[in-house]
């Protein structure tokens, strides 16, 4: 699988009742990194993500590419905030789920998703139902179903915003660990978690939204809570977005 | 699932507030026998009324399996094409409006005195709950599955098998059980308009001869066979739809 590179060209978003949301937005976000968007509630970082995801139902004016541009079908995977595991289906199923929705399921797959249950801590819960397990425990299962999809890009919108300080930090840490060197989009309000797992923050905000301010990161993710870049960023950017905050 | 216990102390409090109804209206047995006299007429025709029973039993398991195939088809067949369900679902609405009970002499007039004229008015009692709870259950599929399966580039059978049928079985578990309570009411009322067996027939021809204790006795049978009939249902689904756990366990 190999990364790919999200341009936006000067991109307007036209919904259906004539209302826009982006005028002649702008953004690059660089393949096999992480890329954070941070932004009040409302600025638009989901609906971008959908776009990027082709499931807005809007009309785009200006270009989105992709480099390389592999086929829609194959382009992205999505995590959102809830973990929509099945619960008809184990653990294990779940994990798999998007090769049996496609009917290319064989034992590859289960080896490779065995693999990252076991990487994940959760080994031994193959085939408990989602029921059974903790918040954090199923949204791990969210995170390797969208791992076990090896696509070009993942979209991640505030995947781990519904679970608690501990959980959230130790999901972040797995994170990174498993999505080095893949195109990672992440929505969050959380600017901790941006700053932890970044190589790169976007600042949206304004109206029409527009990008506020972008800054790249040093060092590898995740960051610990103490890292100097941190700590130097961690303010500046709490102060832009309260500035944005309606 | 209501425990056996539970069950066999409803049932003990019912028969005893019979018993009281009897004794405080000193109602005479032509008009209300008590319990124990009706007991002793089941005995006493026993192998008729299972005879009878045979007949309104396959009658009312025939217009459940045949009800609920119809219904799920017909709910599947909506979902899948939407040309199909403009037109069908005001079909099945106004199916509603007429009074499925007038219908009967008319079913036993097309399909004759036997089994199927039953049979018939049992499936279409049965039959609205199950398609309007089942296709209900599929539209509302929870709109970010759907969108996931499309991101996973999913195939569209593959979504109605794995993801859209397995989440509207808790509605059509509803409207099963609705249509398991109503299936007995389908199968005698075809039975008094025109047949010459099942439990129905037995209760009007007991009725015609002023024998109330047998009457009695026979409804105690149905109510017996629709209740069976409604836990074997209720227990066949709690077993398909294992992900619903009466009792939330959680590790960590």
């Amino acid at each position: 699988m190999i990364p790919s590179a999200i341009h936006l060209d000067a991109v307007s978003l036209t919904f259906r009742d004539g209302s826009r949301l982006f005028d002649g937005l702008t953004m690059n976000v660089a393949a096999g990194r992480c890329t954070c968007l941070l932004g009040p509630s409302g600025c638009g970082k989901s609906t971008l993500l959908r776009l990027i995801s082709g499931a807005a139902d809007c009309h785009l004016d200006g270009r989105l590419r992709f480099d390389p541009d592999p086929p829609a079908s194959v382009r992205c995977a999505w995590m959102g905030q809830d973990d929509l595991l099945l619960p008809w289906f184990s653990l294990l199923d779940n994990v798999l789920l998007g090769a049996r929705l496609r009917g290319t399921l064989d034992r590859d797959h289960t080896e490779r998703a065995r693999e990252l249950i076991a990487e994940a801590g959760l080994a031994g819960y193959e085939q408990a139902l989602p029921a059974a397990l903790s918040g954090g425990m199923r949204q791990r299962g969210a995170l390797l179903r969208t791992l076990l999809e090896e696509r070009p890009i993942m979209l991640m919108d505030e995947p781990f915003s519904a679970l608690d300080a501990l959980t959230r930090m130790r999901l972040q840490n797995l994170s990174c660990r498993l999505t080095t060197g893949a195109t990672v989009m992440l929505v969050t309000h959380d600017v901790m978690e941006a700053l932890r797992m970044a190589d790169r923050i976007i600042v949206l905000g304004g109206t029409p939204v527009a990008i506020k301010t972008q800054l790249d990161l040093a060092g590898t993710p995740p960051r610990r809570p103490g890292d100097p870049e941190i700590i130097r960023h961690y303010e500046p950017l709490l102060e832009i977005l309260l500035s944005e905050a309606p | 699932m209501i425990t056996a216990r539970r069950l066999i102390i409803i049932a003990a409090g019912l028969i005893g507030l019979w018993q009281l109804v009897v004794l405080a209206t000193k109602a005479p047995p032509y008009i209300l026998p008590g319990p124990w006299p009706v007991l002793q007429a089941a005995i006493a025709n026993g192998s008729t009324l299972l005879h009878h029973l045979q007949t309104t039993g396959i009658e009312m398991v025939a217009g459940l399996l045949v009800g609920t195939l119809l219904g799920t088809s017909c709910a599947l067949v909506m979902i899948i094409a939407p040309l199909l369900r403009r037109w069908l679902l005001p079909v099945l609405v106004i199916s509603q409006a007429v009074p499925v009970f007038a219908l009967a002499p008319l079913l036993v007039l097309w399909l004759g005195y036997g089994m199927a004229s039953k049979i018939a008015m049992a499936v279409l009692i049965i039959f609205f709950p199950v398609a309007s709870s089942f296709y209900q259950g599929m539209r509302r599929t929870n709109r970010d599955l759907l969108e996931l399966a499309r991101i996973m580039g999913a195939r569209p059978v593959n979504v109605l098998r794995f993801i859209v049928i397995p989440a509207a079985l808790p509605a059509f578990a509803s409207g099963l059980r609705v249509a398991t309570a109503v299936a007995p009411i389908g199968a005698v009322v075809g039975e008094w308009v025109g047949s010459s067996a099942g439990l129905g027939f037995y209760m009007l021809h007991a009725n015609a001869r002023m024998q109330v204790d047998v009457m009695f006795a026979a409804l105690a049978l149905l109510s017996a066979v629709s209740l069976v009939l409604y836990f074997s249902v209720d227990y066949l689904l709690d077993k398909l739809i294992y992900w619903q756990p009466t009792q939330g366990v959680t590790h960590e």
